[in-house]
């Protein structure tokens, strides 16, 4: 037996779609022309599936920044911080973030998945107990394995199975530490946040929200869902991305516990790896700076976001359960999904397929994110090469809205 | 086998027959994933539901090592008896 023999029923699938020359995981960009457009297999192609959450990408400012980090510090810091040295950079991104959050310690992580496997790793001890939302990203899994805590899943945003849980272990020792996500990747659904906390309130737990989709997106002034509903005093430690909003790559965590910076010495994702370059320091220090100074980033990736929502909705596709910049279709199969992304490529129009394991309730789902930059001219002609490609592959017609 | 097994045995075998496509013959010798063709998820989506009828949590870990339905049934009722 060969060694990848055990992967030998995905590979079958995997070439499949690659031999279709449609594979949706391995999408060559030959050209990127702004937030909202690039050129994919020689055609000019509306982007729809980027996390681009603000559009900040090709801000000047943040490119000048980028640019000119470069120029004085050089292209990577070649080491890790613990062995190798910090920059003041690092220190100011840390000092910023915890400024926006009102925190009194920053952290900051070389990728938004190491952000999540760093503190979720080091604050899970031998003995502690950790619960995590059933549809909680891959990154916060991977975090839980690593750390050495007692593991339980309670149900998708319900409170009252997290209570059972909290119940169960109560008077056993070990601290209980409660693991959410402000906007869910896959579907765009939010956290009952403000049922979590009172929970979490009434058996002393700790809570960890990770906003990652919902920074720069929700909350008055885009702290995410912890602010919106209130209960940032609640949430111990905020993870989040610079992937998406801040457009850059890294990850960050801030809270008020005191002897927080122990974690430097501690959570071995930050430790053992490389810190990150200049320039991305540079560029999220300037992308979190635009977010802040510019709150109709926020309002105008609303609107698109609800613009696109119901204009497919209107269409008669099935969608998650609330607008938001995430929107994903569900398809009738894994089949159905690939058909209706290659057939929207073709089109001019790239989003995402997701599929189970990574999607809740087996469900296959065409997903599209929504940018701050796109017009409403660009929403409104992804909503028609959406109704165009679902009547010609049979997937949008009176049966499947009658379905719902 | 005692009484607290059997019902323990017996609330896997249906809760998971009922969760099934379409039914189908189980045994203790029954392999989850690979006879039943579940992926992780739907595995412990169907333990959330045996956890909610006997009032107990099982850790992932503990899921992890579970292959074949007899081991749940044991997995189960060894966290049952310590509850």
């Amino acid at each position: 037996m060969a060694l990848l023999d055990k992967y030998a029923s995905l590979a079958a699938q995997y070439r499949q779609l690659e031999e279709a020359g449609a594979n949706p995981f391995n999408v060559p960009f030959d050209e990127v022309l702004s937030p909202t457009e690039a050129i994919i297999s020689g055609r000019k192609t509306l982007l729809l599936g980027t996390n681009n959450y603000l559009g900040l990408t090709y801000d000047p400012a943040v490119i000048d920044a980028a640019n000119a980090a470069t120029s004085a510090m050089g292209s990577g810091t070649t080491g890790s911080r613990i062995a190798n040295g910090s920059y003041d950079s690092h220190a100011r991104l840390e000092a910023a973030l915890a400024d926006f959050y009102g925190r009194k310690h920053g952290l900051v992580f070389s990728t938004g998945y190491q952000a999540n496997l760093g503190i979720i790793s080091a604050l899970a001890g031998k003995g502690d107990h950790l619960l995590l939302d059933a549809d909680s990203h891959a990154s916060i899994y991977d975090g839980a394995r690593l750390g050495h805590a007692q593991v339980t899943r309670f149900r998708h945003n319900s409170p009252d199975d997290l209570a059972n849980r909290l119940r169960r272990l109560a008077g056993e020792p070990g601290e209980k530490i409660v693991i959410v996500e402000g906007i869910y990747s896959m579907l765009g659904d939010t956290a009952p946040l403000k049922e979590f906390a009172a929970v979490k309130r009434e058996y002393g737990a700790y809570l960890v929200v990770d906003e990652a989709h919902s920074l720069g997106v929700l909350g008055a002034t885009g702290r995410g869902l912890a602010e919106l509903a209130g209960i940032e005093t609640d949430a111990d430690f905020i993870v989040g991305t610079f992937s998406k909003s801040l457009a850059g790559i890294g990850g960050f965590a801030v809270t008020d516990i005191e002897g927080a910076d122990i974690l430097r010495v501690v959570s071995r994702p930050y430790m053992f790896t490389a810190s990150l370059p200049p320039a991305n320091i540079a560029a999220t220090l300037a992308a979190l700076q635009q977010l802040r100074a510019r709150p109709e980033l926020r309002r105008s990736l609303n609107e698109n976001a609800l613009r696109l929502y119901n204009g497919l909705a209107g269409l008669g596709f099935e969608l998650g359960p609330e607008p938001n910049p995430v929107v994903s279709a569900v398809m009738p199969s894994a089949e159905a999904a690939f058909g209706f992304w290659a057939a929207l490529l073709k089109a001019g129009l790239y989003t995402n397929v997701s599929l189970p394991p990574a999607t809740p309730k087996g469900l296959a789902l065409l997903r599209s994110s929504v940018s701050a930059a796109h017009s409403s001219k660009q929403i409104d002609h992804a909503i028609a090469l959406f109704a165009e490609t679902g009547r010609e592959l049979g997937l949008l017609n009176a049966e499947m809205a009658a379905l719902k | 086998m005692t009484d607290q097994a059997n019902e323990v045995r017996e609330i896997i075998f249906g809760t998971l027959q009922a969760a099934l496509p379409q039914a189908r013959p189980l045994s203790n010798e029954t392999h989850i994933i690979e006879d039943l063709g579940l992926d992780s998820v739907a595995v412990m989506d169907f333990v959330m539901e045996i956890e909610d009828k006997l009032d107990i949590s099982v850790p992932l870990d503990k899921i992890a090592e579970v292959e074949t339905l007899g081991d749940l049934v044991a997995t189960v009722q060894r966290l049952k008896e310590a509850a």
